[in-house]
């Protein structure tokens, strides 16, 4: 389980975002503020049009906020401004993302769609390659190594998709309704992985979701209204933010 | 691992037919080079076959191919005895046309003097001409055979064809035919029948025939060759070029024209292709937008992405060139005019090529650049 004393990895303060201007203007984060630790899966819920693919952009630093402070595992990407010229390093190395649609690159098979983000982190061919594999093997696709994305199964592409978010080993995972594509027994295995994730490599995670099936097996669930979090959730952290936070901060400024 | 290649293979059909449709072009392209080098070829055809070193012709004039030019019969061997001179030939031009059983024929006349410079290099069939009057070698291109007889001038006189050349044409396409000096003087000054026969009534004693168009020459090694030139420049009545002048005024004069109108249609080309290839470029880049938005979603560098687009957008400029110069090779011999590939122009077209395929990269490559990460979301 979560470690009380460790800094909180996201950290998310009074962000707010809209879409388009005057009549057209859509507010889909007014103010939101959270925390996520590290080995805690947190559940992102609300109706459809709250605002919660949009947090999770935000998060995962896709979507430019329009106010507020964000920190990502100790450094402060954005403070009313992107603070961070390279959101795209800063994603290969600390985000991983799992969408409801798989995503996988049609042209590459399995190994090379896992082994593609290694590859790009700095592995070597055979290295990616071999580790890639081992991560298949984990998600129960090993087999399929060699097959094109569009000759899997909807809940095999997702794992291959799970398992290329994780190949990094990010601290930080963002999951868009990962179960919404999965029947229950296999959006059970999925919950049951992103939780050993969670725990072994002290990430944080946190899943959108519409699947009341699943609700149970999060440490947290923020309900998202109109973009703002309801004040009931904002209660409920089991974990408070400790000084740790800040030094942590300084330590990791340079990377 | 090579993303470009990799969705190439994905998707190798389109690709075979795109670069099966860009070989077409750019053959096009290496086509127009190897027509225009078969111009010049051609061009400088004539006088490159006659082997010379230097040529002496009358002053005032461009030499024998490019106008008339007339000097007398006696000159070769003013110039035979000139210091440096090895060899030297008297030689006539004139294009003369007859009919074989209702079928005109143009041929293009060389007159020379027998074992001297100017007459033919190299014969694929036959003999050279023995007897001083009434042999003839002819360029294979004219259709004729050896032993045929063929009328040529007023008079009606028949030539035997005794040998056969190669390749040998004028820049129009006319087939060269050599005669002795005697043969060809006669048939460039004779009159008509009636014309002679008023003449003789006149009195008028019979015109001579003894002027030629050039005189070539081959020089001794040993001595440069502007002072064998110069030399001979002291007499008034004659000029002298190299053959290196000789051939700069044929390239200037003769085929300036021509490059212009091929510059042109070459520049044309060059464009369509580089508009075609920049949309096919595009639609491929429109049709990965989705992969592109996941790459740059996972955090693949804007290189990776440039890298893709370029490196497809040069595999199909490249396998097109390719697989267009060998369509070019492969139906060279079929093609109604003689091409001339030089490897330094196909060298240009591929230089081309390259430089077309990047360019044509800029609007799929910004295309990419505006992708949002955040599409490779949406459902
Ligand atoms: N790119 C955009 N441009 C304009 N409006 C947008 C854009 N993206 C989202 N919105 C609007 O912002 C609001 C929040 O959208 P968001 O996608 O975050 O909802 P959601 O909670 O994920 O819904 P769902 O459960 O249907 O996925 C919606 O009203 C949506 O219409
Ligand atoms: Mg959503």
């Amino acid at each position: 389980m979560a470690d009380p004393v460790e800094p909180a990895l996201v950290e998310i303060e009074n962000l707010s975002k809209h879409f388009g201007e005057g009549e057209t203007r859509v507010d889909a984060l007014r103010g939101v503020s959270l925390q996520v630790f590290p080995g805690q899966i947190v559940g992102l819920l609300g109706a459809s049009g709250s605002g919660k693919t949009t947090l999770l952009n935000c998060v995962g630093c896709i979507l430019e906020p329009n106010g507020g402070r964000m920190t990502l595992d100790g450094d402060v990407v954005y403070d009313d401004r992107w603070l961070r010229s390279d959101l795209r390093r800063l994603r290969l190395e600390k985000v991983g993302f799992i969408f409801q649609f798989h995503n996988l690159l049609p042209f590459l098979n399995c190994a090379d769609n896992v082994g593609l983000v290694l590859q790009l982190a700095g592995f070597g061919a055979a290295a990616a390659r071999a580790r890639a594999i081992e991560l298949l093997d984990y998600f129960e696709v090993g087999r399929h190594k060699d097959r094109m994305p569009a000759q899997l199964s909807g809940g095999e592409a997702q794992r291959v998709a799970i398992a290329r978010a994780l190949a990094n080993r990010p601290r930080i995972i963002l999951a868009d309704e990962p179960t919404a594509s999965l029947d229950s027994h296999r959006a059970g295995i999925v919950m049951d992985l992103l939780r050993k994730i969670a725990v072994e490599q002290h990430a944080a995670i946190i899943a959108v979701t519409h699947d009341e099936k699943i609700f149970g097996r999060f440490d947290e669930v923020f309900h998202l209204r109109d973009g703002q979090l309801d004040a009931d959730a904002a209660g409920g952290r089991r974990f408070e933010p400790t000084d740790m936070q800040t030094s942590a901060r300084h330590d990791r400024a340079e990377c | 691992m090579n993303l470009a290649y990799r969705d190439i293979r994905h998707n190798l059909l389109r690709f075979v037919m795109t670069c099966v449709g860009l070989s077409l072009l750019l053959g096009i392209e290496i086509m127009i080079t190897g027509v225009y080098g078969g111009l010049i070829d051609e061009a400088l055809r004539q006088a490159r076959a006659a082997n010379a070193d230097l040529w002496v012709i009358q002053p005032g004039t461009n030499g024998p191919f490019a106008e008339s030019s007339r000097i007398p019969g006696d000159t070769r061997e003013m110039v035979a005895r000139t210091y440096g001179i090895e060899r030297a030939g008297a030689v006539t031009y004139q294009s003369v046309q007859t009919t074989l059983e209702g079928v005109p024929l143009r041929l293009y006349i060389i007159g020379y003097e027998l074992n001297r410079p100017g007459g033919p290099d190299h014969l694929v069939a036959g003999r050279d001409i023995m007897r001083k009057r009434y042999e003839m070698i002819v360029d294979q291109s004219a259709g004729l055979a050896l032993g045929q007889e063929v009328p040529l001038g007023t008079h009606g006189h028949k030539y035997t064809i005794v040998g056969m050349t190669r390749n040998n044409t004028t820049s129009a396409g006319d087939p060269v035919g050599y005669l002795t000096l005697r043969d060809a003087q006669n048939l460039q000054f004779e009159l008509a029948p009636p014309s002679e026969r008023r003449e003789v009534a006149r009195g008028g004693a019979l015109q001579t025939n003894d002027q030629i168009n050039a005189v070539i020459a081959k020089v001794s090694p040993h001595v440069p060759r502007d002072e064998i030139a110069a030399a001979l420049s002291r007499w008034k009545h004659l000029t002298t070029l190299t053959q290196e002048q000789q051939e700069n005024l044929l390239s200037t004069f003769v085929i300036e024209k021509s490059r212009k109108q091929m510059g042109l249609v070459m520049v044309l080309l060059v464009i369509v292709s580089t508009v075609i290839i920049s949309l096919i470029v595009y639609t491929m880049t429109m049709d990965k937008l989705r992969s592109i938005a996941t790459l740059k979603l996972i955090g693949a560098p804007d290189r990776t992405i440039v890298g893709l687009i370029v490196q497809q957008a040069l595999s199909l400029g490249l396998v097109g060139f390719f697989a267009g110069l060998t369509l070019v090779l492969v139906f060279l011999p079929y093609f109604p005019r003689r091409l001339v590939l030089e490897p330094a122009s196909i060298a240009v077209v591929f230089v081309i090529t390259v430089v077309m395929c990047l360019a044509a990269s800029v609007l799929g490559v910004r295309l990419a650049m505006k992708v949002d990460p955040a599409s490779a979301l949406a459902g």
